[in-house]
């Protein structure tokens, strides 16, 4: 299969005479940058967090506020990427499947969390929960504290990871049209039902990896956790905040150890992108494979 | 049901309301009141305030200096380098291209604090790569160089996912014909490949560079976070919070909100142009 689509690619590219010298120094300059800036960094972290064999290792991550922060993280993780999934699928539909005025404007905003600074997340936070905040004195009386409680954690962590899915999905089921959906529905299906059994199975793909990417950036939400959850140990510690307290009691093999958790989440996280892409791509030539034998639906006049 | 009739054109499927109101509703608790809110509270300071605690003081305008300098080095260097990753992957064949393809999404599946941890022992002093530098007396981990480098890591793969699918959709007939005319190699390069995927590498730096100011978590530990000579515009907005100087922590946030928002506007106005590009 790797083949298959290397040899289509080169087919379709020529190499337009880039002398060999040139290809060899481009492709060296190239993997040189990555090993300086990805590579070797991501062979560090295992090798240290190795370094004292694997007996530290293990102990390192089983120690109790190791295994409090994991909870905390998985916890997290397993709020925050439910309900940014849903978002993400309802504006997916909103978005993708009709035409209103101002879409563009929405997908900008969608897109604000990425140019958001996770500390400035943070602050917010504060001055709307704070003691002394908008809200804070209020929810006091109720006795509800939320600054630096497992709450902070997972509020700040859904407005920082709320665009993955959506983002994931948008592009994909504008590709994909409605008139599929339109189909189902001419022939009786429920709107439910045209969801459930057209555009959900023709989005997996993407909605899959929008999952895990979603995940990944929830278990490593660092700057706006760090600001609001007080950083108490075996409390309030999520895996990275664990990482940093580590770190700078210089206890190094430990941090490297939790962190070599988080890497390998990173890992399995690329391995998904990879494995999902070629599923889509296989899943589009299969699309348009059909769709070369029955009549072209574009000849069809629309409705 | 639908909540907003006339906004948009008739369409058969369902749904139209029910999702979008929650879109709407959803950002509007997540996202856009919280941001009203800091206007809001930035709002509420006096003019000469802010000025005083957002611009002109010498603390926050290093911060800025180092922040905005290093990001747009980063990017910079992004712009370069992640072309040549794009260029190479999109033309050549190579024993584990695929695998370079995919690791080239590290930055955005690794969590800061462990690229932060990462390349700081790498760059230091005793580290894999920084005592080759320590050689020529060039100390990289707790200096600006280093913050340099963990921006730089931040932003990789926004050059190269930009400028790969344009580079996948130049068509080879436009270069086979200028060096048909007679154009040698590099002037191919310079005037028929370059100008047309000049739109995607302007995008992908800006969207490094945008991502690049924000960052916090990898740079803290690489930067030394001197006062005035590695700290970062971000680190200063912890600092003002937990010193209890909210409206300092306010003007300094609003600032970077605004150039972020500057940049996400100046991305959308190059896509826009990069469309007309194409069309």
């Amino acid at each position: 299969m790797a083949d298959t689509t290397n040899l289509s690619r080169a087919g379709a590219v020529p190499a337009h005479g880039d002398s060999p010298l040139v290809r060899r120094t481009l492709i060296a300059v190239a993997l040189g940058f990555l090993g300086l800036f990805l590579i070797l960094p991501l062979v560090l972290i295992f090798s240290q967090a190795l370094a004292e064999g694997v007996r530290v290792y293990f102990d390192a991550i089983r120690e109790p506020d190791s295994l409090a922060a994991i909870r905390l993280t998985l916890v997290t993780a397993a709020i925050v990427v439910p309900v940014n999934t849903v978002f993400g699928v309802a504006a997916a539909w909103a978005i993708a499947k009709f035409e209103f005025k101002g879409k563009s404007f929405l997908i900008t905003i969608i897109d604000m969390p990425f140019a958001i600074s996770p500390v400035v997340v943070g602050l917010i936070f504060v001055l709307m929960f704070g003691a002394t905040g908008w809200l804070g004195p209020h929810l006091a009386e109720y006795g509800i504290h939320l600054l630096f409680t497992p709450a902070a954690i997972v509020i700040v962590t859904l407005f920082g990871t709320m665009p993955f899915v959506a983002r994931e999905l948008i592009p994909l089921m504008q590709a994909q049209g409605t008139q599929e959906e339109q189909s189902a529905l001419t022939l009786g299906a429920s709107g439910w039902q045209t969801f459930y059994h057209i555009t959900l199975p023709n989005v997996k793909w993407g909605l899959l990896y929008g999952v895990i990417l979603c995940n990944a950036r929830a278990m490593g939400e660092f700057g706006s956790v760090y600001v609001v959850s007080g950083r108490i140990r075996g409390e309030t510690n999520t895996m990275p905040l664990h990482v940093e307290v580590l770190y700078n009691d210089y206890m190094i093999t430990a941090a490297f150890a939790v962190a070599s958790l988080l890497a390998l989440l990173a890992l399995v996280t690329l391995a998904a992108k990879s494995i999902v892409e070629w599923k889509i791509a296989r899943d589009m030539r299969l699309a348009s494979a059909a769709a070369g034998e029955a009549p072209a639906p574009d000849g069809e006049s629309a409705p | 049901m639908n909540s907003l009739p006339r906004l948009r054109q008739h369409s058969v499927l369902p749904g139209f309301g029910l999702t979008m109101g929650f879109t709407l509703l959803y950002m509007g608790f997540v996202l856009l009141i919280p941001l009203a809110g800091l206007l809001f509270a930035a709002g509420q300071m006096s003019l000469g305030e802010f000025w005083e605690k957002g611009i002109a003081d010498r603390r926050v305008l290093a911060a800025y200096r180092l922040s905005f300098g290093a990001s747009l080095l980063g990017a910079a260097i992004n712009g370069v380098f992640g072309f040549i990753v794009a260029w190479v992957l999109v033309r050549y064949t190579f024993p584990g291209k695929r695998l370079v393809d995919a690791i080239v999404d590290l930055p955005f599946a690794l969590p800061t604090a462990v690229s932060g941890i990462a390349l700081t022992t790498l760059y230091a002093r005793t580290g894999w790569v920084g005592r080759w530098f320590e050689v020529f007396g060039v100390q990289i981990s707790y200096t600006w160089i280093g913050v340099v480098v963990a921006l730089t890591l931040i932003g990789l793969p926004f050059v190269v996912r930009t400028v790969q699918p344009a580079l996948e959709d130049l068509e080879s007939e436009v270069e086979e014909a200028a060096a048909a005319l007679g154009a040698t190699r590099f002037q191919t390069f310079t005037k028929v490949i370059f100008p047309s995927l000049l739109p995607a590498v302007l995008t992908g730096f800006a969207l490094s560079f945008a991502r690049a100011l924000g960052e916090y978590g990898s740079v803290i530990f690489i930067a030394g976070n001197m006062p005035g000579k590695t700290e970062i515009a971000p680190l200063l907005v912890v600092i003002r919070l937990e010193q209890y100087d909210y409206n300092g922590a306010i003007a300094i946030s609003v600032v970077m909100l605004v150039s972020a928002f500057l940049l996400l506007l100046t991305i959308n106005g190059l896509q826009w142009w990069s469309r007309r590009h194409e069309g």
